[in-house]
């Protein structure tokens, strides 16, 4: 970029005077244009560390972080963020652990597996569910999901159970079968091959079932709970992830495709060896939008969520409501006025401070890994 | 010719928006409870007075009273009363609020219709949104978890029920805050296991209304004070309205037989009603 001729805007080459003024202008208004959004950014930060810094003046910044008692009402009111940072946390890493793998290989099977006509359809469909507005979502999840996970909660899940468990349990077995087969026995047959094959299958299955039989007995009393949440926004954080990282294994392009099978790579392992890790970046930075996505929601968290200000029992009981920092927003901004009760406005802004730091942390983070993975792979 | 004709428009919308400036504007901000009974006071008041141009908008009502305190609105929806420091702000800006009680609203404490309990004391409430009982079975009822459902803290509801059940306690921290009365409703509707509380408008068949010390929530124990979670809704003006005038005439509007008609049709009780 440094050594761009720097070249005048217009198509005419110009030299009166008229058209250098022209040319000026179109220079700088595009400037300003393009300034616009980073100027946006900056009076964000601005205002609202403006009024986010009072809170920690007024309160002192431990309690925010380390007291789980939210009773912004109460006399005393009390100010502790802690369970609804907790709760932000694993709505966002649940929703997470839900979304990336359903994304990522749905991505590669548009891009690499399906036919070309299939992707065609397809891709615009999963991208319509990012055009649905998230208050539809959040009714769907207040009105149809939540009753359905108190109803039948258990056998939903213990139904999940066997449809991942199953076909991840057959690749499962069948690689570490293999692997273990060869290690046992020198020439191992097909017969002991199968044998083996069939006792891990087994077991693995065995095991399934017990936990089915376990969580079909589970019951949830309140529907409006984390495990919502975390699956209505792995759902809407899905178009963004399958969408970006679609488009960045089809970047990878036919060349390097072909390379690999010139060497004589198999179609998995030109996936697995090639692809992905070129595409790399592009997924990274996929993921890291759809954790965007959920972290920053607030329609369907403060719909579906509970809004429970507390650190389930035990900490991992998905099951429980939580409440989430965006929520806590959206929700207490309307009767807390800086004139008449100072520390309840401005421990919102606060929370969007610290909202914002961790947003931007993780873009940088994003960043980072793209540079490295430049480096280190080239590409 | 055409001059003619670009001049004649000009002339008749330059007039018609004179026109629309002669008209009377009311704007009335505030609590999402009270919002209902101003809109259907606001329909009602518009059809015989052409001249007058009413706006209701439902930002809570601690919203309402921040408005009339900043002189955006003139009429001010309140289901709670003023707070000290509201009404301090209010004078020291030289306005002064005036309640005006428009309809008298009662907080049932509802249940799933499965749920075999027909009543509680408020004691017994307050214990299960104070979190020491978590158990339908302590009350009487059956071996299952209680699920607490309760209006945001933003909420003048929320404030009733704060002032009037929880008397300085603070609710348990497995409470879950909805954003609406109806989400109240359909979130008791669809949960075995829930207890929560809304406005009387709120209540029908889907779910089911406690006695509360023995008193049956009804129109009638909520307008003579005997059912213990009762309310009344305001309406606030900046002073007393000058008699005569379109804001004087609206906020007693409650007083007329249509008023209590509409006050009772949107499921209120109306003040009269003795």
């Amino acid at each position: 970029m440094e050594n761009q001729i720097k070249k005048s805007i217009l198509i005419s080459k110009g030299t009166s005077r008229l058209k250098r003024l022209v040319n000026f202008t179109i220079e700088s208004s595009l400037f300003l244009v393009t300034s616009v959004s980073l100027v946006a950014v900056i009076f964000i930060v601005l205002f609202i560390a403006r009024d986010a810094l009072p809170f920690f003046k007024l309160r002192g910044i431990s309690e925010f972080f380390t007291s789980i008692r939210w009773y912004p009402t109460g006399s005393p009111a009390e100010f502790g963020t802690l369970a609804i940072i907790f709760g932000s946390m694993m709505v966002t890493f649940l929703s997470t652990v839900m979304a990336v793998p359903v994304a990522i290989f749905s991505a590669v099977s548009l891009s690499d597996i399906l036919p070309f006509s299939v992707r065609q359809v397809v891709k615009p469909i999963i991208e319509i569910i990012a055009a649905i507005p998230s208050v539809a979502y959040g009714f769907f999840a207040l009105v149809i999901f939540a009753p359905l996970l108190q109803q039948s909660g258990g056998h939903l899940l213990g139904i999940v159970v066997w449809m991942v468990g199953l076909p991840v349990s057959l690749l499962f077995s069948y690689m570490i079968g293999g692997g273990l087969a060869g290690k046992v026995f020198k020439a191992p047959s097909k017969v002991t091959r199968t044998l083996i094959f069939l006792i891990l299958e087994g077991l693995i299955v065995f095991g399934l079932y017990r936990l089915y039989s376990v969580l079909g007995k589970v019951t949830i009393s309140s529907g409006t709970n984390a495990l919502n949440v975390s699956v209505i926004l792995a759902v809407m954080a899905l178009p963004t992830i399958v969408s970006v990282s679609e488009d960045s294994l089809q970047a990878v392009g036919r060349d390097l495709r072909e390379g690999s099978y010139a060497l004589g790579a198999t179609r998995a392992e030109t996936l697995v060896k090639v692809v992905i890790p070129a595409a790399r970046s592009g997924i990274v930075a996929a993921v890291i939008l759809g954790v965007m996505r959920a972290i920053g929601e607030t329609m369907v968290v403060w719909m579906a969520s509970g809004n429970a200000a507390q650190i389930p029992e035990p900490w991992y009981n998905v099951f429980q409501p939580i409440r989430t920092l965006t929520a806590t927003i959206a929700g207490d901004m309307g009767e807390a006025d800086h004139v008449t009760g100072s520390a309840r406005f401005h421990v919102l802004f606060a929370m969007a401070l610290f909202l914002l730091v961790i947003s931007f942390l993780s873009n940088l983070a994003s960043e980072w890994f793209v540079m490295r993975s430049k480096k280190k792979w080239g590409v | 010719m055409k001059n003619l004709f670009v001049l004649m428009i000009s002339l008749v919308l330059m007039f018609s928006v004179t026109l629309v400036n002669a008209e009377e504007k009311i704007v009335i901000d505030g609590s999402t409870t009270v919002g209902p009974i101003a809109k259907a006071f606001a329909e009602y008041y518009m059809g015989i007075n052409k001249d007058v141009n009413i706006t209701v908008s439902e930002s809570g009502s601690g919203n309402g009273a921040k408005s009339l305190l900043n002189g955006t609105c003139q009429i001010a929806d309140m289901s709670r009363f003023m707070k000290d420091k509201e009404f301090k702000a209010a004078v020291e800006k030289g306005i002064m609020p005036v309640a005006h009680v428009v309809a008298l609203d009662g907080l049932p404490i509802i249940v799933h219709p499965s749920n075999p309990i027909s009543s509680l004391t408020v004691e017994q409430v307050r214990n299960i949104y104070l979190g020491k009982i978590t158990n339908w079975k302590e009350v009487g009822g059956p071996d299952r978890k209680i699920v607490m459902i309760s209006r945001d803290t933003n909420s003048g509801t929320y404030e009733t029920f704060e002032g009037l059940v929880m008397n300085k306690g603070k609710i348990a921290e497995g409470c879950e805050y909805v954003g609406s009365n109806g989400a109240v409703r359909s979130r008791v509707q669809s949960t075995p296991n829930a207890i929560g509380y809304a406005g009387l408008g709120f209540v029908d068949k889907t779910v089911k209304a406690l006695s509360v010390n023995g008193i049956y929530p009804t129109r009638k124990t909520v307008s003579t004070g005997k059912y213990p979670i009762a309310r009344p809704l305001f309406m606030f003006t900046n002073g007393y309205p000058k008699m005569g005038s379109h804001i004087y005439q609206f906020v007693t509007i409650h007083l007329t037989k249509q008023g209590q008609e509409m006050v009772e049709r949107i499921g209120f009780v109306p003040v009269t009603a003795y």
